[in-house]
C-alpha cells in the first residue's frame, strides 16, 4: 500500500524532527517533551485496548503506578537500578506491569462495554488504595521522592540525555506496537473489535486474543511507569488516581483511536496545555475541558481522524459536482 | 476492642452508607434507564456542598440550602443531559468520555467560585448535638442522616412501584427498545431521571458537607465509592443501591478502623469480584 508507506515516512520525519528540534528548545520544552513521552507509551497501551481491541479501559494507571512505585522503591530502600541495573528495572517493571494485567485480565476480560469501564475501574482503584494507605511501603499521600537518576556510561541526570532515553523507549514502543497490531495477531485484535461474535465463529478463541491483548498492554503500562518515575522524580498516589486513567483515555480519543501516534499528540496537547497554559492564565482547564468536550462531540475520530475526513468530504462534494455534470449533460 | 466499639463502628458505618445511598442511587438509575456511566456524578455531590454554602452565606439558613442547592443541581443535569448527552445518541463510550470533560469544566469553575479552600458546612445547632442510646453516644446529625436516607429511600420506593411514572421508568430500565414500542417516552424519562439523580447527589453534597467537608478534589473522592454501591448492588435497582450503600458504609468503616493499611483495598477487591463474577452487581437483573 503506497499511502501506508507515505503515512510511516511521515511519522519518521515528524519523529526525526522531534529528536532534533526538542533538545535544542529551552529546558521547560525539554521536560513537557520528555513527559509526555513517557506518559505517551502508557497511552499507546490504553488504544491498543481501545482503537484495536474496542476495551475501554479505566484503570490504566495502575500499571503506570506499579511500574513507577517499584523503581521508586527499589532506587530508595536498596540503592537498586541507579547504574546499569537500570536496564534490570526495566524489565521488571514491565514484568510487573503484565503480572498484573495478568491476574486483573482474568477477572475483567469476560465483561464487555460498559462493564469492562467499571471493571477495570474498581481493579484501578484497588492499586490506587494501596498506594493511598499502605504507608510503610508507598510513603502514603506524600509519595516517594526519587534522590537520583540512573548513571551508567552516561548520565540520566542530564536533561537532554535523558529525553534521548525516553525518546529511545518511546520509539522503540511505537515500533513494536506497530509491528504488532499488522501482524496476524493484530488483526485478529481489529476482527473482535469489529465483530466479535463472527470471530467466535471463525474459530478465534477471542478470549485469549484479548487477555494477551491486556497482558501486553499492561507490560507497556509498566515501562512507561519506570520512565515516569525517573522523569518526575516523585511517584504518589497522584499517579494512579482515578484521573491519571481517565486521562489517559482522553489522550487516546483526542489523537484518534487506533492510529497508535495518535497518543503522542494527544499526550503532546494535554501536557502542553495543562503546564503551559497553566503558567499563562487561571483558566486553563476550561479549555481543557473545552477541548475535550468539542472533540467528542465534533470530531469523534480524534486528531488524527481529520485528513481522512477531509477526503471524505472532498470525495463528496466531487462526486456531488460529477452527479450534477452528468445531470446537466442528459437534459 | 469491645462491644461499644463495635456498636459506634457499625453506627457510624450506616450513617456513611445512608449519605452513600443518596449518591448512589442516582447513579444507579442513571445507568438502568440510560446506559451511561455517568463520571461527572461526584461533581454533582460536590457542588451540591458549593452551593449550599453560598446559600449559608447569604442567608444563614441551613434549611433552605438543603432544597435550593439540590434543586440547582437537578437543573444543571437537566441542561446538561439534554444538551450535550442527548445529541451524542447511544454511544456508551463518548457519553463516558463526555461526563469527564464536564467533571474538569465543573472543577474548574469551582475553583473560581468557591476557591481552593476547605469549607465546613455547619448544620444548625439542633443537631450538632448528641443523644445516648444504651450508655453508646450518638451524634443526633448521623441519625438525622440515616433518617434522611430512609425517607428519601421510602419516597423513591414509593414512586417507582405505585405510580404509573414509575412503571414506566422500570419499564425503560428492563428494555428500552421494548418500552418504546409501547409508548413510553423513554427520553423525557431519561432527562428526569438524570435530572433526580443529579438532585440527590448534590442533596447528599449538603448532609455530606457537615462531616467530610467541601474541598477541591472530593468530586472524585466520592465517585469512585458511588461506584462501588451502584456495582455491589446492581444497576438500575433501588433496593439493590440502599443494599450496596450499606455494605460499601460499613465497609469503609471497618476497614478503615481495622487495617487501615489497605482499607480501600478492602473495598474495592469485592467490588472487582463482584463483577467478574455477576457483571449485573448482586441485585441487577438483565
Amino acid at each position: 500500500m503506497k499511502s501506508q508507506k507515505i503515512k510511516i515516512l511521515f511519522v519518521v520525519v515528524a519523529l526525526a524532527a522531534i529528536a532534533i528540534i526538542v533538545p535544542n528548545t529551552n529546558s521547560f520544552v525539554l521536560l513537557l517533551a520528555t513527559r509526555a513521552l513517557a506518559f505517551a507509551i502508557l497511552v499507546m497501551s490504553v488504544d491498543i485496548l481501545l482503537g484495536y481491541t474496542g476495551l475501554a479501559s479505566l484503570g490504566q494507571a495502575a500499571y503506570l503506578g506499579v511500574g513507577a512505585y517499584l523503581t521508586a522503591i527499589l532506587a530508595t530502600r536498596y540503592q537498586f537500578g541507579l547504574g546499569y541495573d537500570f536496564w534490570l528495572v526495566v524489565v521488571f517493571g514491565i514484568l510487573l506491569g503484565a503480572a498484573l494485567a495478568a491476574v486483573f485480565g482474568l477477572l475483567a476480560i469476560r465483561a464487555t462495554g460498559v462493564y469492562f469501564l467499571m471493571i477495570t475501574l474498581a481493579l484501578g482503584q484497588c492499586v490506587w488504595g494501596l498506594a493511598y494507605r499502605w504507608n510503610s511501603l508507598t510513603g502514603g499521600d506524600n509519595g516517594i521522592n526519587l534522590r537520583a537518576r540512573p548513571k551508567f556510561g552516561i548520565d540520566l541526570a542530564n536533561e537532554v540525555t535523558f529525553f534521548y532515553v525516553v525518546f529511545g523507549f518511546f520509539a522503540v514502543s511505537l515500533l513494536l506496537l506497530y509491528t504488532l497490531v499488522r501482524s496476524p495477531f493484530g488483526r485478529s485484535l481489529t476482527g473482535i473489535r469489529e465483530r466479535e461474535l463472527r470471530m467466535k465463529i471463525l474459530g478465534y478463541n477471542t478470549w485469549l486474543h484479548k487477555y494477551l491483548a491486556f497482558i501486553i498492554a499492561g507490560g507497556f503500562g509498566g515501562l512507561s511507569g519506570v520512565l515516569w518515575a525517573h522523569t518526575a522524580g516523585i511517584v504518589s498516589p497522584e499517579n494512579v488516581v482515578l484521573t491519571t486513567s481517565v486521562d489517559a483515555l482522553l489522550m487516546a480519543v483526542l489523537g484518534g483511536a487506533g492510529t497508535l501516534v495518535g497518543g503522542v499528540i494527544g499526550a503532546a496537547i494535554v501536557f502542553g496545555l495543562r503546564e503551559y497554559l497553566s503558567t499563562l492564565v487561571p483558566w486553563w482547564q476550561y479549555v481543557l475541558g473545552a477541548v475535550y468536550v468539542l472533540t467528542i462531540f465534533y470530531l469523534p475520530t480524534g486528531l488524527m481522524g481529520i485528513p481522512e475526513r477531509i477526503r471524505q468530504r472532498r470525495a463528496a462534494t466531487a462526486s456531488k459536482d460529477q452527479e450534477k455534470k452528468l445531470a446537466s449533460v442528459t437534459t | 476492642m469491645n462491644t461499644q466499639f463495635w456498636l459506634i463502628q457499625t453506627f457510624n458505618g450506616v450513617s456513611y452508607g445512608a449519605l452513600l445511598f443518596l449518591v448512589g442511587a442516582g447513579l444507579s438509575l442513571i445507568f438502568g434507564v440510560m446506559r451511561i456511566v455517568n463520571l461527572s456524578h461526584g461533581s454533582y455531590f460536590l457542588l451540591g456542598g458549593y452551593v449550599a454554602l453560598s446559600v449559608i452565606w447569604t442567608t444563614n439558613s441551613w434549611l433552605l440550602a438543603l432544597p435550593v442547592a439540590a434543586l440547582t443541581i437537578g437543573v444543571v443535569g437537566l441542561l446538561m443531559e439534554r444538551f450535550f448527552l442527548r445529541p451524542l445518541g447511544f454511544d456508551p463510550l463518548r457519553q463516558v468520555l463526555l461526563t469527564v470533560g464536564f467533571a474538569f469544566l465543573f472543577q474548574q469553575a469551582a475553583l473560581d467560585i468557591w476557591t481552593g479552600n476547605n469549607f465546613d458546612i455547619n448544620p444548625p445547632e439542633q443537631l450538632t448535638r448528641s443523644i445516648v442510646v444504651g450508655g453508646v453516644y450518638l451524634p443526633l446529625y448521623r441519625v438525622f442522616m440515616i433518617a434522611t436516607a430512609l425517607v428519601i429511600g421510602l419516597v423513591l420506593w414509593l414512586i417507582m412501584e405505585k405510580t404509573r411514572m414509575g412503571a414506566a421508568v422500570r419499564a425503560t430500565v428492563d428494555d428500552a427498545q421494548m418500552a418504546r414500542g409501547v409508548g413510553i417516552d423513554t427520553s423525557r424519562i431519561s432527562m428526569l431521571i438524570f435530572s433526580l439523580g443529579a438532585f440527590l447527589a448534590a442533596l447528599g453534597g449538603v448532609i455530606g458537607g457537615a462531616f467530610l467537608g467541601i474541598y477541591p478534589g472530593l468530586d472524585f473522592e466520592m465517585l469512585p465509592l458511588a461506584f462501588a454501591v451502584v456495582i455491589i448492588g446492581g444497576m438500575g435497582s433501588l433496593g439493590g443501591a440502599a443494599i450496596g450503600a450499606l455494605l460499601v458504609g460499613l465497609a469503609d468503616n471497618f476497614g478503615k478502623a481495622l487495617f487501615p493499611e489497605v482499607s480501600y483495598f478492602t473495598l474495592y477487591a469485592p467490588m472487582a469480584l463482584i463483577l467478574a463474577v455477576k457483571p449485573t452487581g448482586l441485585f441487577g437483573r438483565e
